[in-house]
Protein backbone atom coordinates (compact mmCIF):
# COMPACT_ATOMS: atom_id res chain seq x y z
CA UNK A 1 0.00 0.00 0.00
CA UNK A 2 2.83 2.35 0.88
CA UNK A 3 4.12 2.38 -2.67
CA UNK A 4 1.03 3.19 -4.72
CA UNK A 5 2.17 5.36 -7.61
CA UNK A 6 1.70 9.13 -7.49
CA UNK A 7 -1.47 10.04 -9.45
CA UNK A 8 0.22 12.75 -11.52
CA UNK A 9 3.68 14.13 -11.85
CA UNK A 10 5.10 16.49 -14.47
CA UNK A 11 8.75 17.47 -14.73
CA UNK A 12 10.50 20.37 -16.43
CA UNK A 13 7.64 21.20 -18.79
CA UNK A 14 8.62 23.66 -21.51
CA UNK A 15 6.23 25.04 -24.08
CA UNK A 16 6.83 27.46 -26.93
CA UNK A 17 4.31 29.10 -29.22
CA UNK A 18 6.43 30.20 -32.14
CA UNK A 19 9.32 32.11 -30.61
CA UNK A 20 7.55 32.89 -27.35
CA UNK A 21 8.47 30.54 -24.55
CA UNK A 22 5.34 30.44 -22.39
CA UNK A 23 6.39 27.66 -19.99
CA UNK A 24 9.96 27.58 -18.77
CA UNK A 25 10.59 24.22 -17.16
CA UNK A 26 7.71 23.71 -14.72
CA UNK A 27 7.39 20.72 -12.39
CA UNK A 28 4.59 19.60 -10.14
CA UNK A 29 3.72 16.53 -8.13
CA UNK A 30 0.14 15.70 -7.14
CA UNK A 31 -0.10 13.11 -4.37
CA UNK A 32 -3.36 11.39 -3.59
CA UNK A 33 -5.79 13.84 -2.01
CA UNK A 34 -3.78 16.92 -2.92
CA UNK A 35 -5.60 20.04 -4.02
CA UNK A 36 -3.13 22.17 -5.92
CA UNK A 37 -4.23 25.60 -7.08
CA UNK A 38 -2.42 27.45 -9.82
CA UNK A 39 -2.72 31.22 -9.60
CA UNK A 40 -1.21 34.05 -11.59
CA UNK A 41 -2.05 36.88 -13.92
CA UNK A 42 -3.49 36.32 -17.39
CA UNK A 43 -0.74 35.16 -19.68
CA UNK A 44 1.32 33.69 -16.87
CA UNK A 45 0.94 30.26 -18.48
CA UNK A 46 -1.21 28.58 -15.84
CA UNK A 47 -3.88 27.29 -18.25
CA UNK A 48 -1.26 26.16 -20.76
CA UNK A 49 0.54 24.34 -17.95
CA UNK A 50 -2.69 22.56 -17.01
CA UNK A 51 -3.37 21.66 -20.65
CA UNK A 52 0.10 20.13 -20.96
CA UNK A 53 -0.80 17.72 -18.16
CA UNK A 54 -3.39 15.89 -20.29
CA UNK A 55 -1.55 16.71 -23.52
CA UNK A 56 -4.19 18.97 -25.01
CA UNK A 57 -1.03 20.99 -25.59
CA UNK A 58 2.14 19.13 -26.48
CA UNK A 59 4.99 20.18 -24.22
CA UNK A 60 8.19 20.81 -26.17
CA UNK A 61 10.24 19.37 -23.34
CA UNK A 62 9.58 17.62 -20.09
CA UNK A 63 7.95 14.50 -18.75
CA UNK A 64 4.38 13.62 -17.90
CA UNK A 65 3.86 10.66 -15.57
CA UNK A 66 0.35 9.45 -14.83
CA UNK A 67 -0.05 6.85 -12.10
CA UNK A 68 3.56 5.80 -12.49
CA UNK A 69 3.39 5.51 -16.28
CA UNK A 70 5.52 7.90 -18.27
CA UNK A 71 4.20 9.22 -21.59
CA UNK A 72 6.53 8.40 -24.45
CA UNK A 73 7.28 11.13 -26.98
CA UNK A 74 8.87 11.26 -30.41
CA UNK A 75 10.08 14.07 -32.65
CA UNK A 76 8.11 14.69 -35.84
CA UNK A 77 8.06 17.35 -38.53
CA UNK A 78 5.36 19.11 -36.54
CA UNK A 79 7.42 19.08 -33.35
CA UNK A 80 7.37 16.77 -30.37
CA UNK A 81 4.40 14.43 -30.24
CA UNK A 82 3.36 11.43 -28.19
CA UNK A 83 4.86 8.27 -29.64
CA UNK A 84 1.78 6.23 -28.90
CA UNK A 85 -1.63 7.90 -29.05
CA UNK A 86 -3.23 4.83 -27.51
CA UNK A 87 -1.17 5.46 -24.41
CA UNK A 88 -2.36 9.08 -24.35
CA UNK A 89 -5.98 8.01 -24.75
CA UNK A 90 -5.58 5.53 -21.88
CA UNK A 91 -3.90 8.16 -19.73
CA UNK A 92 -6.46 10.87 -20.45
CA UNK A 93 -9.23 8.55 -19.28
CA UNK A 94 -7.62 8.77 -15.82
CA UNK A 95 -7.61 12.56 -15.80
CA UNK A 96 -10.90 14.41 -16.11
CA UNK A 97 -10.96 18.01 -17.18
CA UNK A 98 -13.46 20.70 -16.33
CA UNK A 99 -13.29 23.60 -18.79
CA UNK A 100 -13.83 27.31 -18.40
CA UNK A 101 -16.55 27.26 -21.05
CA UNK A 102 -18.03 23.96 -19.77
CA UNK A 103 -17.89 22.26 -23.19
CA UNK A 104 -20.76 19.93 -22.47
CA UNK A 105 -21.60 18.26 -25.77
CA UNK A 106 -24.40 20.35 -27.16
CA UNK A 107 -26.18 17.60 -29.08
CA UNK A 108 -26.59 15.37 -26.04
CA UNK A 109 -28.76 15.65 -22.95
CA UNK A 110 -27.05 16.12 -19.62
CA UNK A 111 -27.44 12.42 -18.80
CA UNK A 112 -26.02 11.43 -22.20
CA UNK A 113 -23.10 13.77 -21.57
CA UNK A 114 -22.33 12.09 -18.26
CA UNK A 115 -22.48 8.50 -19.56
CA UNK A 116 -20.75 9.19 -22.90
CA UNK A 117 -17.12 8.63 -21.95
CA UNK A 118 -17.74 5.88 -19.35
CA UNK A 119 -19.68 3.87 -21.96
CA UNK A 120 -17.63 4.61 -25.08
CA UNK A 121 -14.17 5.06 -23.62
CA UNK A 122 -14.16 2.83 -20.54
CA UNK A 123 -16.62 0.29 -21.96
CA UNK A 124 -18.88 0.42 -18.93
CA UNK A 125 -22.31 -1.25 -19.38
CA UNK A 126 -24.88 1.41 -20.22
CA UNK A 127 -27.32 0.53 -17.44
CA UNK A 128 -24.63 0.73 -14.82
CA UNK A 129 -23.37 4.02 -16.27
CA UNK A 130 -26.87 5.50 -16.10
CA UNK A 131 -27.34 4.48 -12.47
CA UNK A 132 -24.00 6.01 -11.57
CA UNK A 133 -24.74 9.14 -13.62
CA UNK A 134 -28.05 9.70 -11.82
CA UNK A 135 -26.29 9.48 -8.45
CA UNK A 136 -23.71 12.02 -9.59
CA UNK A 137 -26.36 14.39 -10.94
CA UNK A 138 -28.15 14.10 -7.62
CA UNK A 139 -24.90 15.03 -5.91
CA UNK A 140 -24.36 18.19 -7.92
CA UNK A 141 -28.01 19.14 -7.50
CA UNK A 142 -29.13 18.43 -11.06
CA UNK A 143 -31.22 15.27 -10.64
CA UNK A 144 -34.18 17.03 -12.25
CA UNK A 145 -32.12 18.18 -15.24
CA UNK A 146 -30.98 14.80 -16.57
CA UNK A 147 -32.95 15.18 -19.80
CA UNK A 148 -32.12 18.84 -20.42
CA UNK A 149 -29.82 19.89 -23.21
CA UNK A 150 -26.91 22.14 -22.25
CA UNK A 151 -28.50 25.09 -24.05
CA UNK A 152 -31.50 24.82 -21.73
CA UNK A 153 -29.41 25.24 -18.57
CA UNK A 154 -27.71 28.19 -16.89
CA UNK A 155 -23.93 28.46 -16.90
CA UNK A 156 -23.73 27.34 -13.28
CA UNK A 157 -25.88 24.31 -13.98
CA UNK A 158 -23.80 23.46 -17.03
CA UNK A 159 -20.61 23.65 -15.03
CA UNK A 160 -21.98 21.45 -12.26
CA UNK A 161 -23.09 19.05 -14.98
CA UNK A 162 -19.58 19.13 -16.40
CA UNK A 163 -18.23 18.24 -12.96
CA UNK A 164 -20.63 15.27 -12.83
CA UNK A 165 -19.32 14.25 -16.26
CA UNK A 166 -15.77 14.44 -14.91
CA UNK A 167 -16.64 12.39 -11.80
CA UNK A 168 -18.31 9.69 -13.89
CA UNK A 169 -14.85 8.67 -15.15
CA UNK A 170 -13.71 7.90 -11.59
CA UNK A 171 -10.60 9.91 -12.36
CA UNK A 172 -7.25 9.70 -10.61
CA UNK A 173 -6.94 13.45 -10.89
CA UNK A 174 -9.41 16.19 -11.80
CA UNK A 175 -8.11 19.15 -13.75
CA UNK A 176 -10.07 22.40 -13.45
CA UNK A 177 -9.33 25.15 -15.97
CA UNK A 178 -10.77 28.38 -14.51
CA UNK A 179 -14.08 26.67 -13.81
CA UNK A 180 -15.86 29.76 -12.51
CA UNK A 181 -14.43 32.46 -14.78
CA UNK A 182 -17.21 32.32 -17.36
CA UNK A 183 -20.00 32.41 -14.77
CA UNK A 184 -22.19 35.23 -13.56
CA UNK A 185 -21.12 36.15 -10.01
CA UNK A 186 -24.29 34.80 -8.42
CA UNK A 187 -23.68 31.37 -9.98
CA UNK A 188 -20.08 30.99 -8.84
CA UNK A 189 -21.00 29.93 -5.28
CA UNK A 190 -22.83 26.74 -6.29
CA UNK A 191 -19.93 25.53 -8.39
CA UNK A 192 -17.36 26.32 -5.72
CA UNK A 193 -19.45 24.50 -3.14
CA UNK A 194 -19.40 21.34 -5.24
CA UNK A 195 -15.64 21.70 -5.64
CA UNK A 196 -15.12 22.20 -1.89
CA UNK A 197 -17.08 19.00 -1.22
CA UNK A 198 -14.87 17.13 -3.67
CA UNK A 199 -11.76 18.40 -1.94
CA UNK A 200 -13.16 17.37 1.43
CA UNK A 201 -13.75 13.80 0.28
CA UNK A 202 -10.12 13.52 -0.74
CA UNK A 203 -10.23 13.96 -4.50
CA UNK A 204 -6.94 14.80 -6.12
CA UNK A 205 -7.46 18.11 -7.89
CA UNK A 206 -5.42 20.63 -9.81
CA UNK A 207 -7.25 23.92 -10.15
CA UNK A 208 -6.43 26.99 -12.20
CA UNK A 209 -8.41 29.75 -10.58
CA UNK A 210 -8.80 33.41 -9.71
CA UNK A 211 -10.86 32.56 -6.62
CA UNK A 212 -8.42 33.40 -3.82
CA UNK A 213 -10.81 32.43 -1.06
CA UNK A 214 -11.15 28.99 -2.59
CA UNK A 215 -7.38 28.69 -2.94
CA UNK A 216 -6.89 29.73 0.69
CA UNK A 217 -9.54 27.44 2.20
CA UNK A 218 -9.18 24.30 0.13
CA UNK A 219 -5.68 23.93 -1.30
CA UNK A 220 -2.94 21.80 0.09
CA UNK A 221 -0.56 23.71 -2.13
CA UNK A 222 -0.69 27.02 -3.98
CA UNK A 223 1.55 27.69 -6.95
CA UNK A 224 2.01 31.23 -8.21
CA UNK A 225 3.11 31.45 -11.82
CA UNK A 226 4.70 34.48 -13.41
CA UNK A 227 5.77 34.58 -17.06
CA UNK A 228 6.02 30.83 -17.38
CA UNK A 229 7.97 30.26 -14.17
CA UNK A 230 6.98 29.14 -10.70
CA UNK A 231 7.59 32.29 -8.69
CA UNK A 232 6.40 30.94 -5.39
CA UNK A 233 4.87 27.71 -4.14
CA UNK A 234 3.83 26.24 -0.82
CA UNK A 235 0.93 25.79 1.58
CA UNK A 236 -1.73 28.48 1.20
CA UNK A 237 -1.16 30.13 4.56
CA UNK A 238 2.45 30.76 3.55
CA UNK A 239 1.97 31.72 -0.09
CA UNK A 240 -1.18 33.76 0.31
CA UNK A 241 -0.66 35.25 3.78
CA UNK A 242 3.10 35.72 3.86
CA UNK A 243 4.27 36.01 0.28
CA UNK A 244 7.98 36.61 -0.24
CA UNK A 245 7.89 37.64 -3.86
CA UNK A 246 7.19 41.32 -4.56
CA UNK A 247 5.20 40.37 -7.67
CA UNK A 248 3.02 37.99 -5.72
CA UNK A 249 2.43 40.68 -3.05
CA UNK A 250 1.29 43.00 -5.80
CA UNK A 251 -0.84 40.30 -7.40
CA UNK A 252 -2.60 39.64 -4.10
CA UNK A 253 -3.27 43.30 -3.33
CA UNK A 254 -6.89 44.08 -4.18
CA UNK A 255 -7.11 46.56 -7.04
CA UNK A 256 -9.65 49.31 -6.80
CA UNK B 1 -57.76 11.70 -69.13
CA UNK B 2 -54.27 12.26 -70.47
CA UNK B 3 -53.44 9.95 -73.35
CA UNK B 4 -49.87 8.67 -73.01
CA UNK B 5 -50.04 6.76 -76.30
CA UNK B 6 -48.72 3.66 -74.57
CA UNK B 7 -45.59 5.42 -73.22
CA UNK B 8 -46.78 5.14 -69.61
CA UNK B 9 -44.73 2.07 -68.59
CA UNK B 10 -41.54 3.35 -70.25
CA UNK B 11 -41.97 6.71 -68.63
CA UNK B 12 -42.33 4.99 -65.29
CA UNK B 13 -39.18 2.98 -65.93
CA UNK B 14 -37.40 6.19 -66.89
CA UNK B 15 -38.49 7.80 -63.64
CA UNK B 16 -37.09 4.80 -61.75
CA UNK B 17 -33.77 5.20 -63.58
CA UNK B 18 -33.71 8.86 -62.59
CA UNK B 19 -34.40 8.05 -58.95
CA UNK B 20 -31.91 5.19 -58.72
CA UNK B 21 -29.26 7.23 -60.48
CA UNK B 22 -29.92 10.14 -58.17
CA UNK B 23 -29.78 8.15 -54.95
CA UNK B 24 -26.69 6.12 -55.86
CA UNK B 25 -24.86 9.25 -57.06
CA UNK B 26 -25.86 11.00 -53.84
CA UNK B 27 -24.37 8.21 -51.73
CA UNK B 28 -21.15 8.22 -53.74
CA UNK B 29 -20.88 12.00 -53.61
CA UNK B 30 -21.42 12.10 -49.84
CA UNK B 31 -18.66 9.53 -49.31
CA UNK B 32 -16.33 11.40 -51.68
CA UNK B 33 -17.30 14.69 -50.07
CA UNK B 34 -16.41 13.47 -46.57
CA UNK B 35 -13.09 12.14 -47.85
CA UNK B 36 -12.36 15.38 -49.71
CA UNK B 37 -13.20 17.53 -46.70
CA UNK B 38 -10.95 15.39 -44.50
CA UNK B 39 -8.16 15.54 -47.08
CA UNK B 40 -8.38 19.31 -47.39
CA UNK B 41 -8.33 19.78 -43.62
CA UNK B 42 -5.51 17.27 -43.20
CA UNK B 43 -2.05 18.28 -42.00
CA UNK B 44 -0.59 16.18 -44.79
CA UNK B 45 0.66 18.35 -47.64
CA UNK B 46 -0.06 15.69 -50.27
CA UNK B 47 -3.62 14.95 -49.14
CA UNK B 48 -4.40 18.64 -48.93
CA UNK B 49 -3.22 19.25 -52.49
CA UNK B 50 -4.98 16.19 -53.90
CA UNK B 51 -8.21 17.46 -52.36
CA UNK B 52 -7.69 20.94 -53.75
CA UNK B 53 -6.81 19.63 -57.22
CA UNK B 54 -9.95 17.50 -57.26
CA UNK B 55 -12.36 20.26 -56.27
CA UNK B 56 -10.72 22.79 -58.61
CA UNK B 57 -10.73 20.43 -61.57
CA UNK B 58 -14.28 19.21 -61.14
CA UNK B 59 -15.83 22.54 -60.34
CA UNK B 60 -14.07 24.22 -63.24
CA UNK B 61 -15.20 21.90 -66.02
CA UNK B 62 -18.81 21.68 -67.29
CA UNK B 63 -20.72 18.61 -66.11
CA UNK B 64 -21.61 17.59 -69.64
CA UNK B 65 -18.00 17.65 -70.77
CA UNK B 66 -16.93 15.60 -67.74
CA UNK B 67 -19.64 13.07 -68.41
CA UNK B 68 -18.60 12.52 -72.02
CA UNK B 69 -14.92 12.46 -71.06
CA UNK B 70 -15.54 9.81 -68.43
CA UNK B 71 -17.89 7.70 -70.51
CA UNK B 72 -16.04 7.67 -73.83
CA UNK B 73 -12.60 8.32 -72.39
CA UNK B 74 -13.22 5.71 -69.71
CA UNK B 75 -14.04 3.07 -72.32
CA UNK B 76 -10.88 3.87 -74.26
CA UNK B 77 -8.82 3.72 -71.06
CA UNK B 78 -10.26 0.39 -70.03
CA UNK B 79 -9.74 -1.03 -73.51
CA UNK B 80 -6.10 0.00 -73.35
CA UNK B 81 -5.67 -1.77 -70.05
CA UNK B 82 -7.41 -4.96 -71.19
CA UNK B 83 -5.37 -4.94 -74.41
CA UNK B 84 -2.20 -4.80 -72.36
CA UNK B 85 -3.43 -7.62 -70.16
CA UNK B 86 -4.10 -9.75 -73.24
CA UNK B 87 -0.72 -8.98 -74.76
CA UNK B 88 1.30 -9.71 -71.64
CA UNK B 89 -0.68 -12.35 -69.81
CA UNK B 90 -2.98 -13.74 -72.44
CA UNK B 91 -6.03 -12.79 -70.39
CA UNK B 92 -8.92 -12.18 -72.68
CA UNK B 93 -11.17 -9.77 -70.89
CA UNK B 94 -13.70 -7.40 -72.34
CA UNK B 95 -15.24 -4.80 -70.09
CA UNK B 96 -18.02 -2.68 -71.46
CA UNK B 97 -18.53 0.59 -69.67
CA UNK B 98 -22.09 0.37 -68.49
CA UNK B 99 -24.02 3.61 -69.06
CA UNK B 100 -25.69 3.43 -65.69
CA UNK B 101 -22.44 2.88 -63.81
CA UNK B 102 -20.76 5.60 -65.86
CA UNK B 103 -23.63 7.94 -64.98
CA UNK B 104 -23.41 7.20 -61.25
CA UNK B 105 -19.63 7.56 -61.23
CA UNK B 106 -19.63 10.83 -63.16
CA UNK B 107 -22.40 12.49 -61.19
CA UNK B 108 -20.94 11.13 -57.95
CA UNK B 109 -17.52 12.54 -58.85
CA UNK B 110 -18.92 15.93 -59.81
CA UNK B 111 -21.02 16.34 -56.71
CA UNK B 112 -18.34 14.85 -54.46
CA UNK B 113 -16.41 18.07 -55.08
CA UNK B 114 -19.35 20.28 -54.10
CA UNK B 115 -20.16 18.09 -51.10
CA UNK B 116 -16.52 18.33 -50.07
CA UNK B 117 -16.79 22.10 -49.77
CA UNK B 118 -20.12 21.85 -47.96
CA UNK B 119 -18.71 19.38 -45.43
CA UNK B 120 -15.48 21.32 -44.97
CA UNK B 121 -17.39 24.46 -44.06
CA UNK B 122 -19.62 22.48 -41.74
CA UNK B 123 -16.69 20.80 -39.97
CA UNK B 124 -15.03 24.17 -39.44
CA UNK B 125 -18.24 25.48 -37.87
CA UNK B 126 -18.07 22.95 -35.02
CA UNK B 127 -16.88 24.64 -31.82
CA UNK B 128 -13.35 23.47 -31.05
CA UNK B 129 -14.17 23.19 -27.33
CA UNK B 130 -16.60 20.37 -28.13
CA UNK B 131 -13.84 18.40 -29.84
CA UNK B 132 -11.34 19.21 -27.11
CA UNK B 133 -13.72 17.88 -24.46
CA UNK B 134 -13.89 14.61 -26.38
CA UNK B 135 -10.11 14.34 -26.56
CA UNK B 136 -9.72 15.28 -22.91
CA UNK B 137 -12.01 12.39 -21.95
CA UNK B 138 -9.86 9.81 -23.67
CA UNK B 139 -11.70 9.52 -26.98
CA UNK B 140 -9.68 8.38 -29.97
CA UNK B 141 -9.72 10.42 -33.18
CA UNK B 142 -12.28 8.08 -34.69
CA UNK B 143 -14.53 8.15 -31.62
CA UNK B 144 -14.43 11.96 -31.53
CA UNK B 145 -15.38 11.97 -35.20
CA UNK B 146 -18.22 9.50 -34.82
CA UNK B 147 -19.73 10.76 -31.56
CA UNK B 148 -19.07 14.51 -31.70
CA UNK B 149 -17.70 16.00 -34.90
CA UNK B 150 -19.96 14.18 -37.35
CA UNK B 151 -23.32 14.74 -35.57
CA UNK B 152 -22.47 18.37 -34.82
CA UNK B 153 -21.17 19.00 -38.33
CA UNK B 154 -24.34 17.61 -39.94
CA UNK B 155 -26.41 20.39 -38.45
CA UNK B 156 -24.39 22.91 -40.45
CA UNK B 157 -24.12 20.70 -43.54
CA UNK B 158 -27.77 19.91 -44.17
CA UNK B 159 -28.80 23.16 -45.90
CA UNK B 160 -25.88 22.81 -48.35
CA UNK B 161 -26.46 19.08 -48.68
CA UNK B 162 -30.08 19.63 -49.54
CA UNK B 163 -29.17 22.26 -52.10
CA UNK B 164 -26.56 20.00 -53.72
CA UNK B 165 -29.08 17.17 -53.88
CA UNK B 166 -31.62 19.32 -55.75
CA UNK B 167 -29.01 20.30 -58.33
CA UNK B 168 -27.76 16.70 -58.53
CA UNK B 169 -31.26 15.42 -59.17
CA UNK B 170 -31.65 17.71 -62.15
CA UNK B 171 -28.14 16.92 -63.39
CA UNK B 172 -29.21 13.30 -63.84
CA UNK B 173 -31.04 14.48 -66.98
CA UNK B 174 -27.63 14.80 -68.63
CA UNK B 175 -27.20 11.04 -68.75
CA UNK B 176 -29.38 10.86 -71.81
CA UNK B 177 -26.35 12.03 -73.82
CA UNK B 178 -24.56 8.79 -72.99
CA UNK B 179 -27.58 6.80 -74.04
CA UNK B 180 -29.21 6.08 -70.72
CA UNK B 181 -33.01 6.00 -70.84
CA UNK B 182 -33.93 8.23 -67.96
CA UNK B 183 -37.33 9.85 -67.93
CA UNK B 184 -36.19 12.93 -69.85
CA UNK B 185 -34.96 10.81 -72.74
CA UNK B 186 -38.14 8.73 -72.78
CA UNK B 187 -40.24 11.88 -72.74
CA UNK B 188 -38.19 13.42 -75.55
CA UNK B 189 -38.70 10.33 -77.69
CA UNK B 190 -42.39 10.26 -76.91
CA UNK B 191 -42.76 13.96 -77.72
CA UNK B 192 -41.17 13.49 -81.11
CA UNK B 193 -43.19 10.41 -81.98
CA UNK B 194 -46.54 11.77 -80.85
CA UNK B 195 -45.91 15.48 -81.50
CA UNK B 196 -47.28 16.24 -78.09
CA UNK B 197 -44.29 17.76 -76.29
CA UNK B 198 -46.41 19.50 -73.66
CA UNK B 199 -48.05 16.33 -72.43
CA UNK B 200 -44.78 14.54 -71.80
CA UNK B 201 -42.63 17.44 -70.66
CA UNK B 202 -45.26 18.60 -68.21
CA UNK B 203 -45.44 15.11 -66.74
CA UNK B 204 -41.66 14.99 -66.41
CA UNK B 205 -41.63 18.42 -64.80
CA UNK B 206 -44.31 17.29 -62.35
CA UNK B 207 -42.35 14.18 -61.41
CA UNK B 208 -39.16 16.19 -60.76
CA UNK B 209 -41.17 18.61 -58.68
CA UNK B 210 -42.70 15.76 -56.70
CA UNK B 211 -39.30 14.22 -55.94
CA UNK B 212 -37.91 17.61 -55.00
CA UNK B 213 -40.83 18.35 -52.68
CA UNK B 214 -40.55 15.00 -50.96
CA UNK B 215 -36.80 15.52 -50.56
CA UNK B 216 -37.30 18.94 -49.04
CA UNK B 217 -39.62 17.41 -46.50
CA UNK B 218 -37.08 14.68 -45.82
CA UNK B 219 -34.24 17.16 -45.33
CA UNK B 220 -36.39 19.27 -43.04
CA UNK B 221 -36.90 16.22 -40.83
CA UNK B 222 -33.20 15.45 -40.90
CA UNK B 223 -32.42 19.04 -39.95
CA UNK B 224 -34.78 18.77 -37.04
CA UNK B 225 -33.03 15.65 -35.86
CA UNK B 226 -29.56 17.20 -35.98
CA UNK B 227 -30.79 20.46 -34.45
CA UNK B 228 -31.57 18.64 -31.22
CA UNK B 229 -30.11 20.56 -28.32
CA UNK B 230 -29.65 23.75 -30.34
CA UNK B 231 -33.14 24.98 -31.09
CA UNK B 232 -33.58 26.20 -27.54
CA UNK B 233 -30.50 28.35 -27.84
CA UNK B 234 -31.52 30.13 -31.03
Amino acid sequence: MADTPIPLEVRHITKRFGNAEVLKGLSLKAHKGDVITLIGASGSGKSTFLRCMNLLEQPDEGEVIVHGEEIRFKQTRHGREPADWKQVVRMRAKLSMVFQSFNLWAHMTLLENVIEAPVHVLGKPKKQAITHARQLLERVGLAAHADYYPAQMSGGQQQRGAIARALAMDPEVMLFDEPTSALDPELVGDVLKVMRDLAKEGRTMIVVTHEMAFARDVSSQVIYLHQGRIEEAGPPEQVLNNPHSERLKQFLTPKH
Amino acid sequence: MIDLHGYGPRLFEGAMVTIELGILSLILSVVLGLLTASAKMSRSWILHHIGTLYTTLIRGVPDLVLMMLLFFGGQIGINMITDQLYEHFGWDIFINVNEFVAGVVTIGLIFGAYMGETFRGAFLAVDSGQIEAGRAYGMSHWLVFRRIRFPQMMRHAIPGLSNNWMVLLKTTALVSVIGLSDMVRVAAEASKATREPFTFMLIVAAIYLLIATLSEWGFARLQKRYDVGYREAD
